[in-house]
């Protein structure tokens, strides 16, 4: 059935937030201000309190840009290899360590400039086994850049205790001082507190987007969604992001009661797992124009920037509802503590992401759940040779989720090394896949 | 005359204890009736299980090729996490009544899971939420909360109650093991070590496989004997090994004994060797804070060891000193294939060797060794730092 197809109001929006964010980073010292670089799942309310001239630069979203410009990402890559770094490492690290050591900067268009834009220092967080070496050997790269990680890995959200949240908020108050101490700036917390209230906000309206899309026909597609859910990656504590998402809200809300589909031909609806190839992103647009095939998200695009309430009490099942906001808790945060608590316990319990690390236990249910709640046909999962974290529990996943009588296609590749991939080969198992399950060609129908 | 080091009774021990680990440990239920668990990795707080008469020992792959991992783990995982899985998937650790993982890598993270899942025997199973910031000043304390549990988990799952009788008689097996080991590492210290890192890491391996109280009776005999032992083999070049689980034999037997120039590995950087035990536990009064310091402040594992405000790696501050005491010339970084911790330090590990006028090799290891390649990439490697004395 044909539906109606409209493009996003916003979409303009986002990428004009985009476009701004890497230039403000680029050109923060000419305004005076700060610079700090970290990954995207750094507690990024936090250097927010040194004043409203702080501009970060977030490894992944940087990576991945770097991945998109692909002829870039080469020279970044082979750069960083001369210099004995592994090739089976983290790719957007690579790409980021590799643009430091080409002292060349990427711009969200394109455009190349230089030098490297040096951060005044490092905050970052350390879950898997690279963010915090990340960062410790970019700033060796740097000339000896000051560097924080914060560790959390504590577990679980649903096995959260005082103890568990305590550990981090001491690193967060550690941090704080540590940030006057290098900057020689006073620590605001009026700052922070509005910081932590935007971040829980632009990520439950995530989550709140992201549920839309479970009707038929979907609103969204994931390759749109990609360009949208990023903001959430590289500055989310920003009011003005939070803003944005709520500007999308209505917008997808409007889309979902006037029926209008992110596909003319919606015949087939899939879920992907992973960050995706960045460099090769046509693979979506093939499913969709080839098939009626629309992806829907993944525990990658919905888990990384939503805030969901996740493993029930129980640990027994996930729950894909939007974690409240400190108004719908009915929390009011007035000081520094409250709002550090605040922030580390809504990012250990409700950040989809951080939760299935601990056990493919939880990474099953998560996944099986979100192809029940969004009707999804199959998944298509990328083994993604550049990231070991996302990577673990997939070959589990895939078992589990086949055991359920859930059709699923894999496929290799790498979301940061284009040099790791077969285009060729992808396209013939998706068609393989979509044959095997007789699904037809739109053009043959 | 001095005895031959080669035919010292205790170096066979330990090698035997190495090969023969699955029926020592199946030979020690059998005597003592009690549980065994197989632990992952040397975060584990073994003095909890000794205490409560559990036997732990490590999980370890055999170093044979296999193809049974590849439905549940990654290609792109290193060799370790596969060669472990596939040994409790082949029914190697059928008698382990349990399995634990002091939270470290994600690779042995997945291994660990999958272990616990898929071999039928594994009644009891924990996963401890170990800290990996452990350069950080509250990892001690988180870690302490962590402990409690391990030990009321233990507890609830053996039936027993573990007091601090128990808990002080395990630390002190334990720091028994320490120090004795330590006391056979200072030997390296002298112009000709009397063992080698084959010796080595059958002893330290070994230690990881078989009651502490067994092991400390062989250690004990062993230093008596080393005071008048015949060196009979050549030291050539002093080595360091940089690694994380350097068990695989043919290599090391191919450095140390199979190669025209001479060269002997005085320390073992790597949790097959000196991090596993170099740090003794502190009596305290809280007993499970002892513990936690002990394993919190060890001579970390990459996978720990990043900044935390300051731009420090404790672990590469060991080895500058070991570089020091050691005597050490040459260093020989195995690389387990894939695994990101090690990668992520190699490029300034071998600046930090470069600065100290260390010559050093990286090697990858793989499930298997590429014995011939190695061969050629060693001997080219000692050569090149014989040549530099024949230019002086």
């Amino acid at each position: 059935m044909e539906v109606k197809v409209r493009p996003l109001e916003c979409w303009n929006d986002f990428k004009k937030y985009r476009e701004e964010y890497y230039k403000n980073y680029l050109e923060a010292k000419e305004k005076g201000g700060i610079r700090w670089a970290g990954s995207a799942w750094a507690f990024d309310a936090i250097p927010k309190g040194l004043g409203e001239d702080v501009y970060p630069l977030t490894g992944e979203p940087y990576g991945a840009t770097c991945a998109f410009y692909h002829d870039f990402s080469r020279q970044c890559l082979e750069t960083i290899e001369r210099r004995g770094v592994a090739r089976d490492l983290c790719g957007y690290m690579r790409n980021y360590w590799g643009s430091i050591a080409q002292n060349k900067y990427l711009l969200a268009d394109g455009t190349i400039v230089e030098p490297f834009p040096k951060p005044d220092f490092n905050f970052t967080i350390h879950i898997c086994c690279t963010h915090a070496k990340w960062y410790h050997y970019a700033a060796e790269l740097e000339g000896g850049v000051p560097t924080f990680a914060v560790d959390i890995s504590v577990g679980p959200g649903y096995l959260l205790d005082d103890k568990k949240i305590n550990y981090v908020v001491k690193q967060l108050n550690d941090a704080i001082a540590w940030m006057e101490k290098i900057t020689g700036r006073e620590y605001d917390d009026e700052l922070l507190i509005k910081a932590v209230y935007a971040e829980a906000d632009s990520m439950s309206t995530w989550a709140k987007i992201c549920k839309l899309n479970q009707a038929k026909p979907a609103p969204l597609e994931e390759k749109s969604m990609f360009s949208l859910y990023v903001l959430n990656l590289i500055n989310r504590s920003d009011p003005e992001v939070a803003k944005l998402y709520h500007k999308l809200h209505d917008e997808v809300e409007s889309r979902v009661k006037r029926g209008i589909g992110a596909l003319t031909f919606e015949q087939f609806r899939f879920l992907t797992d992973n960050p995706p190839p960045w460099a090769f992103l046509k693979v979506y647009r093939y499913l969709e124009k080839e098939y009626g095939a629309v992806s829907l998200g993944a525990i990658y695009t919905f888990g990384l920037a939503g805030g969901w309430l996740g493993m029930d009490e129980k640990g027994e099942k996930w729950i894909w509802e939007p974690a409240p906001t400190p108004e719908e808790a009915g929390v009011e945060i007035t000081n520094r503590e409250e709002a550090l608590r605040w922030t580390a316990e809504y990012n250990l319990r409700y950040r989809a992401s951080w939760q299935h690390e601990y056990s493919h236990w939880i990474r099953k249910l998560e996944t099986y759940q979100m192809i029940k709640d969004w009707n999804a046909d199959a998944i298509i999962m990328h083994i993604n040779r550049g990231c070991e974290l996302w990577n673990m529990s997939t070959l589990e996943v895939r078992d589990y989720l086949v055991k359920q009588g859930v059709p699923v296609a894999t496929y290799e590749g790498n979301m940061a090394d284009p040099r790791d991939f077969d285009e060729a080969r992808t396209f013939n198992v998706i068609d393989s896949f979509m044959q095997s399950m007789g699904i037809e060609k739109l053009s043959g129908k | 005359m001095g005895k031959k080091v080669e035919e010292l009774p205790q170096l066979k021990q330990f090698q035997e204890w190495f090969d023969k680990r699955h029926e020592y440990a199946k030979e020690w239920k059998k005597k003592n009736g009690g549980k065994v668990v197989g632990y992952y990795c040397t975060y584990c707080p073994e003095e909890i299980l000794y205490a409560a008469g559990v036997l732990p020992v490590r999980i370890l792959g055999s170093h044979e090729p296999e193809s049974i991992t590849r439905p549940y783990l990654h290609d792109m995982y290193c060799p370790f996490c596969h060669d472990t899985l596939a040994q409790g998937l082949q029914g190697r650790y059928d008698y382990l009544d349990g399995a634990t993982l002091a939270q470290s890598c994600l690779h042995m993270r997945q291994s660990y899971f999958s272990f616990v899942d898929r071999v039928p025997n594994i009644e009891w199973s924990y996963y401890l939420h170990f800290p990996h910031g452990v350069n950080n000043p509250h990892a001690a304390e988180y870690l302490r909360g962590e402990l409690e549990k391990f030990k009321a988990a233990v507890e609830e799952w053996t039936g027993t109650t573990i007091t601090n009788k128990e808990l002080d008689e395990a630390i002190e097996v334990y720091n028994k093991n320490r120090q004795l080991m330590k006391q056979v590492f200072e030997l390296r210290k002298s112009e000709n070590p009397p063992i080698t890192g084959l010796h080595a890491m059958h002893m330290v391996v070994s230690s990881q496989m078989v009651d502490k109280r067994d092991h400390n009776e062989v250690l004990e005999s062993l230093l008596e004997d080393l005071k008048d032992v015949e060196v009979e083999r050549e030291t050539g070049t002093r080595l360091i090994l940089i690694g994380s689980e350097d068990d695989d034999r043919s290599f090391l037997e191919l450095v140390e004994y199979g190669i025209n120039y001479p060269a002997t590995f005085v320390y073992e950087e790597c949790c097959t060797g000196a991090r596993y035990f170099w740090d003794e536990v502190k009596p305290k009064e809280d007993r499970l804070m002892a513990l936690a310091e002990r394993y919190v402040y060890r001579i970390p594992c990459p996978a720990k060891d990043w900044a935390a405000g300051k731009l420090i790696r404790r672990r590469f501050q060991h080895i500058e000193r070991v570089i020091k005491d050691y005597n050490v010339q040459g260093a020989i970084i195995t690389q387990m294939k894939f695994c990101d911790p090690h990668e992520l330090d190699i490029p300034s590990l071998r600046d930090l060797f470069d600065k100290h006028d260390v010559k050093h090799l990286t090697l990858e290891l793989d499930i298997t060794q590429p014995v011939g390649q190695f061969r050629t990439r060693v001997e080219a490697f000692l050569e090149a730092m014989g040549e530099e004395d024949l230019f002086f």
